[in-house]
């Protein structure tokens, strides 16, 4: 077995763009909580990283839009946005086509998804990877939930994603980490930017951290707009993430609303069982 | 249909600086390009992103589409709180006020 990491965190443009309006008190905990989510991936040593992110029309449109892509590109350009804006600066990060093209292979034994062999990173891969690899060194494989272009893909189908995925990382002899990055409750780019539902968010976190499939997938998209806005659907990313460790529960680090963020803060983990850690070891 | 082709003139200029200097360049000949109502084609034309927040762009391109114009975040958030008070309510798309666009972190 091969997946040596798996966590989520949030993903805010906030997060880099607008971290010196946030309230210390609780910005610095948070970082706090992704310095830790660092040290645990670096421990896990891993050859790669799999970020599994929300697409925010980086790259696809309505012409033709993938409800699942993974990226499978030498090297990925980002930030799209004005570096200035989002104060992470541009740059090449690298990528493992080969890996790529393996994982994908893999995944598509049991799930359907697009591939693209060109691929530009938003915030959604960018501000977590500032945070968990700051020198943008590991290889990154990239892969894409459409959360923005209703029809969406179902809770359900995201979990069975996260599912193949994980059969994909077992089937590789490389240490892969994994990433889940989306919001949870959030109304980002409206005029209520920092409206959040901390129940909501806590509740959704419960369920993750408890692997509670049914639970997990049990919302309705009319359920999670009403109560978590058009950014809650970004939880088919993490949903994704326990699909691939099922089995396995996880524990919370964090979770607390940054409004100049436009989401919770937060930092889980999965704790993958102690027999795929004896194995990978 | 418009408001497809209104999001994709955003996201191409998001994406693609050539597009960018085609735009700065020769603005009329951008919109053209696309197939617009008047009343779009009269958002671009006037940098005018709280109309382009009723007519029902995505956050996810108009915010980005904001910065690129110049606009600071708190002038992002206020350009649609005006607007939706001059305007009413989000026409389209999944990025409709709640609450009366109250609230907002500022």
């Amino acid at each position: 077995m091969s997946l040596v990491f798996a966590g989520i965190m949030s993903h805010g443009p906030g997060m880099r763009a607008r971290a010196d309006r946030a309230d210390p008190a609780v910005r610095d905990p948070f970082f706090g909580a992704l310095d830790r989510l660092r040290e645990r991936l670096e421990e896990a040593r891993p050859d790669a990283i799999m970020v599994i992110a929300a697409e925010h029309f980086a790259n696809f449109f309505m012409n033709n839009m993938p409800a699942y892509c993974i990226g499978m590109a030498e090297d990925y350009e980002g930030p799209i946005e004005d570096p200035e804006w989002l104060r992470v600066p541009r740059r090449t990060i690298p990528g493992n086509p080969d890996l790529s093209r393996r994982i994908i292979g893999k995944v598509m034994e049991r799930v359907d998804v697009a591939y693209a062999e060109e691929w530009k990173f938003d915030h959604g891969i960018m501000v977590p990877l500032s945070f968990l690899t700051p020198e943008f060194d590991l290889p990154v494989i990239p892969a894409n939930i459409n959360c923005q272009g209703p029809p969406l893909t179902p809770l359900s189908r995201a979990y069975e994603f996260g599912r193949a995925v994980r059969a994909a990382c077992d089937a590789m002899p490389e240490r892969i980490a994994l990433i889940g990055t989306g919001g949870i409750s959030h109304w980002p780019a409206t005029p209520n930017s920092g409206k959040i539902n901390i129940e909501w968010d806590r509740e959704f976190l419960r369920r993750w951290t408890r692997n509670d499939r049914a639970a997990l997938t049990g919302y309705t998209d009319e359920e999670t707009l009403r109560d978590a806005g058009q950014g809650g659907f970004e939880i088919r990313t993490l949903v994704a993430v326990a699909g691939a460790c099922e089995g396995s529960t996880g524990d919370l680090w964090f979770c607390e609303p940054i409004p100049i963020f436009a989401t919770s803060g937060f930092a889980a983990v999965m704790n993958l069982d102690e027999q795929a850690a004896a194995k990978a070891a | 249909m418009s408001l497809y082709a209104l999001q994709k003139l955003l996201y191409e200029l998001n994406r693609d600086p050539r597009v960018q200097q085609e735009f700065t360049a020769d603005r009329e000949g951008a919109i053209g390009r696309y197939r617009l109502s008047d009343e779009e084609a009269d958002a671009i034309r006037n940098d005018d992103t709280g109309m382009l927040y009723i007519l029902g762009v995505n956050g996810q391109i108009l915010m980005h589409f904001a910065a690129w114009r110049g606009l600071a975040w708190d002038d992002y958030i206020q350009a649609m709180k005006d607007a939706l008070a001059k305007h009413g309510q989000v026409r389209g798309g999944i990025y409709a006020a709640v609450d009366g666009g109250e609230g907002g972190a500022v």
